[in-house]
């Protein structure tokens, strides 16, 4: 296989992910601005939105104050913005059409009717009660191309390194999402316990849609930081957490090695991420600190990804 | 002009043979299920992908080539005798690109004025003395021929470079087969569809000396942003070979190498898609950013095959066109069985004159032009075109060239107001290695505007699909 189609592959699924989730960090910065008595902090909601989504930067050239209309159409429809739903998707697309001849009909049809429908959305459209219904129909086509994956691709060279793209972008997302929510906005030790922060972990629950999931799971009505950060780091069950997402990198690096007879840096690098999830324990991360815990595993998944890039001949 | 052809009504109104089922099946069509089925091949083409870029405008407009569901429809016997014409003038163009870059018997002979190779732009002197296998240099031609009568076709153009449409071709089959099943259970069409794998061993026999085994293919393509991108992704998928940009080729130690995420791959094959001028910046135009540097001298050294060969455009240069008669005559010792369009070539005062006082009934091309940009269709012009085009062709008169209009023969159509007779042209795609393969078929490109005679799908084109009968 050619090192540009593993390239492609693997950036095809990392965008088409990077859009849901950015479908999912709107759909709560969204929720927040409708909420009635309007819950203090919830100016800071949209600044997270865009750091969680590495916006923030592109943001402030071009708008001088955080509004809603302005950064939801920032994420949604901004050209200029490199990782809007919009440019995402068309990356996403141009990578699909570059590799045509290693997707299924399905996978290539999913993506490309996104694009189709995506394109005949205009931002004038977009009224704020049309939002969520985007949102979703965003997360939906999103879901779909993931089952066309699953569903339709040979487990060959071509699927390994979608799920690649796919796994090291989801790690990256709830990582982040994580750090920033927890460690930049609520410092303030009078805040612990307060309605605001029952709040706030409900959120970031909500960003990587596990809210639910973690009463099933916990069986508990409160809120607690350290369980938070558990179920999204520690936990194979839950499919957004860090391990969940490392045991299938771990997996489709397996699979390229088994094809291809050897084992790369690359291999060595994911199952020390790996075992370091795997042994992980919540009292020593929260002991030396969640938010470097965080930032330490934010690089060392850039680097699995760019080691990967090496590996495998992305131009 | 003369009368129209009109190729399902002969001039009695009487169905011709090979359209009475056509004809038969157009009577039980109501405009309801005409609109829905114009629809459903729409969105098979959209939800494939099935598009062109329009230069100059941004993605957000990929366009859909219109497509036509009236099929256009030969009889086995006149296809027959069309491919022979087709063979024959395939088999000279190949002999006349050979002679040009070894001992140029032809321009010895002064069959064929030197001064108008030597000095095209087409003729690419690094070719010289270069022997490509077996010879062929076209190995990928698509002809257009228009017919204006029962038995007369005439050569409009050789597309010897890269030409293109050949998925069209086989996707209009396949989407007349999804819409209209019972249509082919009724009679019985040449398929199409084993094109790709004759593209497949038309590349495998042209493989370089020094290949041993079976050779490796690659489709080279400018990138996504072509407007045939889908027809390059679309070869490559069915001819199993793998699509490459510029970046994945390599030259090392005087072969073609590709970059795969494990070791690199020798290349044996390059079918090309991107145009000679940017083929290899060592070679030709220096700044060229999707060629392949050093890729021209492994080719001169016999280690690779590119398809077509450079330098092929010299026998569809348009000035070139006009001496193609004796080119056959040269080349196979028989008169030429496809007539060529009488042309005259403006550089020749004499003919100049005769253009500039007969506008309003000829055709006029750029001689380099493409895509039916820059022409001139004399009779469907207003007086302003005309007298414009005329001050562009008195500054630069051998800049063009000017042949009659011709009655391009006419097939039912689909239109707003019903089905109606528009003009259409063909597209048959010829393939040459160990022999000559020509698809049962082809790309018949109609326009779709009514009396239009131009057929590109860049000015309002559509396509329809080609049916050759079995006898």
């Amino acid at each position: 296989m050619l090192g540009r189609t593993a390239s492609s592959l693997f950036w095809m699924s990392r965008y088409m992910e990077r859009a849901e989730n950015l479908a999912r960090l709107l759909e709560v910065g969204h929720r927040i601005s409708l909420m009635p008595g309007r819950i203090e902090g919830h100016r800071d909601e949209w600044r997270s939105t865009l750091l969680s989504s590495a916006c923030e930067q592109p943001y402030l050239q071009k708008h001088s104050e955080v509004t809603a209309e302005k950064v939801i159409d920032f994420i949604v429809f901004d050209e200029d913005n490199p990782t809007s739903i919009r440019s995402v998707v068309r990356t996403a697309r141009n990578n699909a059409r570059a590799v045509r001849t290693a997707l299924t009909r399905d996978v290539w049809e999913s993506i490309n009717s996104t694009w189709n429908e995506l394109v005949t959305i205009k931002p004038q459209d977009m009224t704020k009660d049309r939002i969520p219904v985007f949102l979703d129909w965003v997360k939906q086509h999103s879901m779909s191309f993931r089952g066309a994956v699953l569903g339709t691709m040979l487990r060959n060279e071509n699927y390994y390194f979608s799920q690649l793209g796919n796994f090291i972008e989801r790690a990256d997302n709830t990582a982040r999402i994580l750090d920033v929510k927890y460690f930049i906005l609520l410092p303030k030790p009078t805040d612990v316990g307060s309605d605001l922060d029952a709040h706030q972990w409900a959120q970031i629950l909500r960003s990587v849609s596990a809210h639910r999931a973690y009463r099933w799971f916990y069986r508990d009505s409160a809120y607690k930081p350290w369980l938070v950060a558990e179920f999204l780091i520690l936990r194979e069950e839950m499919p957004r957490s860090l391990l969940f997402s490392y045991q299938w990198i771990f997996t489709a690096l397996s699979g390229l090695a088994a094809l291809h007879g050897k084992t790369y840096a690359c291999h060595t690098q994911a199952g020390e991420i790996l075992s370091m999830l795997r042994n992980g324990r919540m009292e020593d991360i929260f002991q030396s600190g969640l938010h470097e815990y965080l930032q330490q595993f934010i690089n060392a998944n850039n680097a699995l990804s760019m080691q990967i890039g090496r590996t495998y001949n992305f131009p | 002009m003369a009368a129209i052809f009109n190729e399902m009504h002969d001039k009695a109104e009487q169905v011709r043979s090979p359209y009475l089922r056509i004809d038969e099946w157009l009577g039980t069509l109501k405009k309801k299920d005409v609109e829905r089925a114009t629809r459903e091949a729409e969105a098979r083409f959209r939800r494939q992908g099935i598009t062109f870029a329009v230069y100059g405008n941004n993605e957000a407009s990929e366009r859909l080539i219109p497509f036509d569901i009236v099929p256009r429809v030969f009889a086995a016997s006149e296809w027959r005798r069309l491919t022979a014409g087709i063979e024959q003038r395939v088999r000279a163009l190949n002999a006349f690109i050979h002679d040009i870059y070894h001992r140029q018997e032809i321009l010895r002979a002064g069959r064929v004025p030197q001064d108008i190779i030597i000095n095209n732009a087409a003729f690419v002197p690094e070719m010289v003395g270069v022997d490509p296998a077996r010879g062929i240099y076209a190995h990928v031609i698509g002809i257009d021929i228009v017919r204006i009568s029962e038995n007369e076709f005439y050569v409009l153009e050789d597309n010897c470079r890269t030409p293109s449409g050949v998925s069209y071709m086989l996707e209009d089959r396949e989407t007349m087969m999804h819409l209209f099943p019972e249509l082919f259970l009724r009679q019985r069409v040449a398929p199409v569809e084993n094109y790709p794998a004759m593209l497949r061993s038309t590349l495998e026999s042209v493989a370089p000396p020094a290949c041993k085994g079976e050779p490796t293919i690659v489709v080279l393509t400018p990138g996504i942003h072509n407007s045939a991108f889908f027809e390059h992704a679309f070869l490559a998928d069915e001819m199993g070979a793998e699509l490459c940009e510029g970046s994945d080729l390599f030259v090392q130690d005087g072969f073609l190498y590709m970059r795969t995420t494990q070791a690199p791959q020798r290349v044996d094959v390059v079918y090309r898609r991107i145009d000679d001028a940017f083929l290899d910046p060592l070679t030709f135009k220096p700044d060229s950013g999707i060629g392949v540097p050093g890729i021209f001298d492994v080719y001169r050294a016999g280690r690779v095959t590119i398809v077509n060969a450079p330098g092929s455009g010299i026998a569809d240069d348009k000035g070139v066109y006009t001496y193609i008669p004796e080119v056959i005559e040269f080349y196979t010792g028989e008169k030429p069985l496809l007539k060529n369009v009488k042309t005259w070539r403006c550089s020749e005062t004499k003919s100049l004159q005769y253009v500039l006082e007969h506008l309003s009934e000829l055709v006029v091309k750029e001689v380099h032009g493409s895509g039916g940009y820059g022409m001139l269709v004399g009779p469907t012009s207003s007086k302003r075109e005309i007298e414009a085009f005329r001050a562009k062709l008195k500054a630069r008169p051998d800049n063009y060239i000017a042949q009659p209009t011709l009655a391009l023969s006419a097939v039912p159509t689909f239109t707003a107001s019903g089905i109606a007779p528009r003009h259409v042209d063909l597209r048959p795609f010829v393939l040459s290695g160990d022999r000559v393969r020509i698809t049962p078929g082809g790309l018949t490109r109609v326009a779709l505007k009514k009396g239009s005679l131009v057929v590109n799908s860049s000015q309002g084109g559509g396509t329809k699909d080609t049916w050759v009968l079995e006898d």
